[in-house]
C-alpha cells in the first residue's frame, strides 16, 4: 500500500477544471517531483491533496484511507505536512517561535524535534531568537520546511522550494530534503528547476493541461530525449 | 523664598492639571485601545462597538456595587469596584463572545470585505447603546452615590466606624419626620487638595486618590500580563501566528475559532476594565463611551494598528495631547514670570469642549503622512 495515492483527480478553483484526471503518489523513503510548463496544474495538483482545493471527482488515500473529506487542519492531524510556495513562515515571530508553532499540535516536549531539525539546519540554531523577516531567502526556506517538519510527519509536501534562491542554496536544500527521505518520509515536491529536481527523484511525474503527460522514474525521465526535448529544454 | 513657593506652586499646578490628569485618562485610553488593536490584528476590521462594550462592563460592575450597598455592604477603603471587576470582565467577554457567535461569525462564513464588518459593528454599537440606556439610564450616575437606608437596616455605629463620621447621617422626612439613614460611601483619598493647601501654605494644592493609582496601577499591570500572554503562552503565540499570517496558521493546525473566541474575550475584559476604570474615576455615563471612541481610535492608528505596544503609547499620546491643548496656562505662567508681566486673560490654545477635536486633528494627520503609525502596524 502507498504512503499516498491520489487517483483521477479533477476539481479547480470554481469554474472551468484546472485539473482533469491527474494521479500522484508516494511512498515512503521516496521523493516524488512534479514538473511541467507553467499553468499545468502543478501547484493546484499540490494544493488538492491537502484539501486546499476542491475536488469534484478523483479520490486521496493515505496509508489506503480515503481522507478526501477532511479539512486541512485534519489532515496535519493525520500526518501531513504543507510548505506553500510563497509567505511560508511566521515573519514577525522568532526562529524557535515559528518551529514552535509548527509543533502546535503536540502536546508533548518538543526540544528533541528542534533539535533534530537544527541538526539538519545549524543556521537556523545561530538564528533563533531573530524574527523569521529578518532572515535571508534560503534561510527562511529551510525554515519553511523546518516548520513543516516539527509535527513529524509521514508525508512532507513542498511547493517549489527553490523558487528564488540562488543556485548554491538550491544544491543545499536539494541534499537537505534528501537527508529527510533518509528518515523514511515521503515527499512530494513540485519544482521548476525540472533537471536537478528530477536528479534526486525517485518518481517523477511531467503534468500538461491538469494531465498526467509522462509517468517514470526521475532517472528515466530524465533520459527520455521527448521529455529532455519538451520540458527540460537540452 | 518667594521664588521657591512660585516653582513649587508651578510644579504643582503641572502636575495636578497636566500629567495625573493625562495619565489616568491615557491609562484608560491604553487600556481601551489594546482592545481595539487586538481585535484588528486577529479578525481585521476595526471593531466601532468596542466604546460601548466599555459602557456595557462599567455598568455591569455598577450594579454589581447598587446591589452590593442595598444590602448595607460597603467596602471602603477598597473601591467595591475593583473587587467586582472580575464579574464584569467576565460578562463583557462573554457578551463579546456571544456578538461573535451571533453576528461577526456570520460575515467571517461568507467572506465579507472589511468595510462590511465594520458598518455591522456599528450596528452592534448601536444595539449594546440601546442596551445599556435602558437599563441604566443615560444621565451621570456616581459609583459612589448616596444610597439611602431605613431605619434599622443597617448598623450605623458600625457604618460610622468604618467609613467615617461625616458619611453616615440620620435624618428625618421633612414632611412625615419619619427618620432613615443616609450613607455617602467616601473615597480613600492619599492627599486632599483643601489639607494639602492648609499644611503647606501654597496657593496650589496636590490631591491623590486611590482610584487614580489604581487606574494606572492596573493598566500598568495589564499590559505587563499581556505581553507576557502573547509571548510566552502557547495560545498567545498562536494569537500572534494567526495575526501574522492566516493561512499558515492553519496548515499548522492551529484552530481558527479558539483564536478568535480568546482574542473576544480578552478585548471584552479589557474593554470592561476600561470602561469601569473610568467610570469610577469620572461617573459612569454611557454618551461618554461613544465619545471615547473617536480617541480611542486615534490612539490605535497613531501607534500603529494591530501592535499592543503601539496602543500603550498611543493611548497616552492622545491624552497628553488632548490635556496639553486644552489646558489653560493662565496660572502657572503667573506663578514663573515676574509681576509686572502677569497676565488677566485666559491662556488656553483649545477650550476643553474641543477636546475630541484634537484626537480628530491627531487622527487626520497621522493617516496622512504616516498611515502605518508609530510601530508599522498590521499585526500582533
Amino acid at each position: 500500500m502507498k504512503l499516498l495515492n491520489a487517483g483521477d483527480m479533477s476539481g479547480g478553483y470554481g469554474g472551468a477544471d484546472i485539473l482533469s484526471g491527474c494521479s500522484i503518489a508516494v511512498d515512503r523513503g521516496e521523493v516524488t517531483v512534479i514538473v511541467g510548463p507553467n499553468g499545468a496544474g502543478k501547484s493546484t495538483a499540490m494544493k488538492a491533496i491537502f484539501g486546499l482545493v476542491q475536488l469534484r471527482a478523483g479520490s486521496v488515500l493515505l496509508d489506503g484511507t480515503d481522507i478526501g473529506a477532511l479539512a486541512p487542519e485534519m489532515r496535519v492531524r493525520r500526518g501531513m505536512a504543507f510548505v506553500p510556495q510563497t509567505q511560508n513562515v511566521f515573519t514577525s515571530l522568532t526562529v524557535e517561535e515559528n518551529l514552535e508553532m509548527g509543533a502546535y499540535l503536540r502536546r508533548d516536549d518538543i526540544s528533541q524535534a528542534v533539535e533534530q531539525v537544527f541538526a539538519l539546519f545549524p543556521v537556523l540554531k545561530e538564528k533563533r531568537r531573530q524574527a523569521a523577516g529578518e532572515l535571508s531567502g534560503g534561510q527562511r526556506q529551510q525554515l519553511a520546511v523546518a516548520r513543516a517538519l516539527m509535527t513529524e510527519p509521514n508525508l512532507l509536501m513542498l511547493d517549489e522550494p527553490t523558487a528564488g534562491v540562488s543556485p548554491l542554496v538550491m544544491d543545499e536544500l536539494f541534499d537537505r530534503i534528501l537527508e529527510i527521505k533518509q528518515t523514511g518520509i515521503g515527499i512530494v515536491m513540485v519544482e521548476q528547476n525540472a533537471r536537478q529536481a528530477l536528479a534526486i527523484a525517485d518518481n517523477g511525474y511531467v503534468l500538461v493541461n491538469g494531465e498526467n503527460r509522462y509517468t517514470d522514474s526521475g532517472a528515466a525521465l530524465l533520459a527520455d530525449p521527448e521529455v529532455r526535448r519538451t520540458f527540460i529544454g537540452g | 523664598m518667594p521664588l521657591v513657593t512660585d516653582l513649587l506652586n508651578a510644579f504643582l499646578w503641572i502636575f495636578n492639571f497636566l500629567v495625573l490628569p493625562a495619565v489616568t485618562y491615557g491609562s484608560a485610553l491604553a487600556l481601551g485601545a489594546l482592545g481595539v488593536t487586538l481585535v484588528f490584528g486577529i479578525l481585521r476590521f476595526a471593531n466601532f462597538a468596542h466604546g460601548d462594550m466599555m459602557a456595557f462592563g462599567a455598568m455591569v460592575t455598577l450594579i454589581g456595587v447598587e446591589l452590593l450597598n442595598r444590602y448595607g455592604i460597603f467596602t471602603y477603603p477598597v473601591p467595591a469596584g475593583l473587587l467586582l471587576l472580575p464579574v464584569a470582565m467576565a460578562m463583557t467577554g462573554l457578551l463579546a463572545i456571544s456578538l461573535d457567535k451571533f453576528v461577526f461569525s456570520y460575515y467571517r462564513r461568507i467572506k465579507s470585505p472589511p468595510v462590511v464588518v465594520v458598518m455591522a459593528s456599528i450596528g452592534v454599537m448601536f444595539l449594546l447603546n440601546g442596551i445599556t440606556r435602558l437599563i441604566k439610564g443615560v444621565g451621570l450616575t456616581p459609583f459612589n452615590a448616596r444610597r439611602t437606608f431605613d431605619v434599622g437596616e443597617v448598623d450605623v455605629a458600625a457604618l460610622a466606624d468604618q467609613l467615617g463620621e461625616k458619611a453616615v447621617a440620620v435624618k428625618s422626612d421633612f414632611a412625615t419626620q419619619e427618620k432613615f439613614v443616609q450613607v455617602s460611601e467616601p473615597e480613600l483619598v492619599f492627599f486632599d487638595v483643601a489639607e494639602f493647601k492648609a499644611a503647606t501654605g501654597l496657593a496650589e494644592g496636590f490631591g491623590l486618590d486611590l482610584i487614580q493609582v489604581l487606574t494606572v496601577v492596573l493598566a500598568v499591570a495589564v499590559f505587563l500580563g499581556l505581553y507576557w500572554f502573547l509571548s510566552r503562552t502557547r495560545t498567545g503565540k498562536a494569537m500572534r501566528a494567526f495575526s501574522d499570517n492566516e493561512d499558515l496558521a492553519r496548515l499548522s493546525g492551529i484552530d481558527p475559532q479558539r483564536v478568535v473566541t480568546v482574542t473576544w474575550l480578552i478585548a471584552g475584559s479589557l474593554a470592561a476594565i476600561a470602561g469601569t476604570m473610568y467610570g469610577m474615576d469620572k461617573g459612569y455615563k454611557p454618551f461618554t463611551y461613544f465619545q471615547m471612541l473617536l480617541p480611542i481610535f486615534a490612539a490605535t492608528i497613531v501607534g500603529g494598528i494591530g501592535h499592543p505596544q503601539g496602543a500603550i503609547l498611543g493611548g497616552y499620546l492622545v491624552a497628553f495631547t488632548e490635556v496639553v491643548i486644552t489646558a489653560n496656562y493662565k496660572k502657572v505662567v503667573n506663578y514663573l514670570v515676574p509681576e509686572s508681566w502677569e497676565m488677566a486673560g485666559n491662556l488656553q490654545l483649545l477650550g476643553t469642549e474641543y477636546k475630541f477635536g484634537v484626537s480628530f486633528l491627531i487622527l487626520v494627520v497621522v493617516l496622512l503622512f504616516r498611515p502605518t503609525g508609530i510601530f508599522k502596524g498590521r499585526v500582533l
